[in-house]
């Protein structure tokens, strides 16, 4: 059971693997992935363990809309 | 679980936009298909898209679309503005649109004080045919035409096209923003808004020159691209207001 209460979900296929996200956010809650999505980039993805604070930076600069966040 | 960024109504679902990772146009589409949400305005939006990237712009924003010739995009925004006033026109155009081959257009139609919003995504680089010189690039910036760098003397220099267009008293609003980080792009939607409520409240033409990455043509990562608009692009170009003529409010 996890601590946190918010989830950033990728939508993979949308995601162009620039980054911008993971260097905003300050918890390091995104990693890239080692896998390919359709378009032939590495994608972001959540990493393990990390917590989200639901700041909704990563959503900000994202240029693709490749970011959710949900919160309870 | 509840979703805290809902999609834009005004931005198209399910599709994949063409840009290269990193690319500035994402976050300006994205960001007036929110701002003309929010003015509840999207309806009788008409976007006006240029001749560069954002050609295909209609396949992502999710208002009404008309596509111009190269750099006419503000005569088209005229034409539309004085046949229907009730519309709402944006001419969404590039830096080689609007400032190099629209030159004339966008003077005229920014000095006649047209009722139309302008947005210049400015990148110092011709974009989408690979990267050569345009007006806004710096000296000294290496592009495919410029090898060695541009150079004042062969090229003259940095073209300042908003600052140029604020001078005119036709122009209620003129602001030059960022989108190179959470902050940036905060104050860019806001600007975005307070030209489109200049539109909406009648006060005349209104341009926010957006500064935008284009990492592919700059050759640098998107975080690259980052810092470069804040260490050196801005420096050429600061941000910041440089036309308010709407009445102060009391």
């Amino acid at each position: 059971m996890s601590k946190t209460k918010n989830k950033v979900v990728i939508r993979t296929e949308y995601c162009k693997g620039c980054g911008l996200c993971a260097a905003v956010c300050k918890k390091g809650v995104l990693q890239t992935s080692e896998n390919l999505n359709k378009q032939g980039y590495y994608y972001m993805e959540p990493a393990e363990g990390a917590e989200c604070t639901g700041c909704m930076s990563c959503t900000l600069v994202c240029p693709d809309l490749a970011i959710e966040v949900y919160s309870e | 679980m509840k979703l805290k960024n809902p999609w834009p109504i005004y931005f198209k679902k399910d599709v994949e936009t063409h840009y290269c990772p990193g690319c500035g146009h994402g976050i300006v589409h994205r960001l007036i298909s929110e701002a003309v949400e929010e003015l509840d305005v999207g309806k009788r939006t008409i976007c006006v898209n240029p001749a560069g990237c954002a050609v295909i712009a209609y396949n992502y924003l999710n208002v009404d679309c008309i596509e111009s010739a190269h750099g006419r995009g503000t005569a088209v925004a005229t034409g539309l503005k004085r046949a229907r006033p009730d519309l709402f026109v944006i001419s969404y155009q590039g830096d080689g649109d609007l400032a190099a081959i629209g030159t004339a257009e966008t003077i005229h139609s920014a000095n006649r004080g047209e009722c139309f919003t302008a947005v210049l995504i400015n990148n110092a680089v011709y974009g989408m045919t690979g990267g050569q010189m345009a007006p806004t690039t710096l000296l000294s910036q290496k592009t495919t035409t410029t090898p060695t760098g541009r150079t004042s003397g062969n090229d003259g220099y940095p073209l300042h096209i908003t600052d140029v267009v604020a001078t005119f008293k036709g122009v209620a609003y003129a602001e030059r923003v960022a989108v190179n980080g959470p902050a940036a792009v905060q104050r860019a939607k806001k600007a975005l808004k307070n030209a489109f409520q200049a539109q909406i409240d009648g006060l005349g033409y209104s341009i926010i020159e957006v500064l935008s990455p284009c990492p592919v043509n700059w050759k640098m990562s998107p975080i690259e691209a980052w810092k470069w608009i804040d260490d050196v692009l801005s420096k050429e170009f600061p941000l910041g207001v440089l036309a308010d003529r709407r009445p102060k409010a009391v």
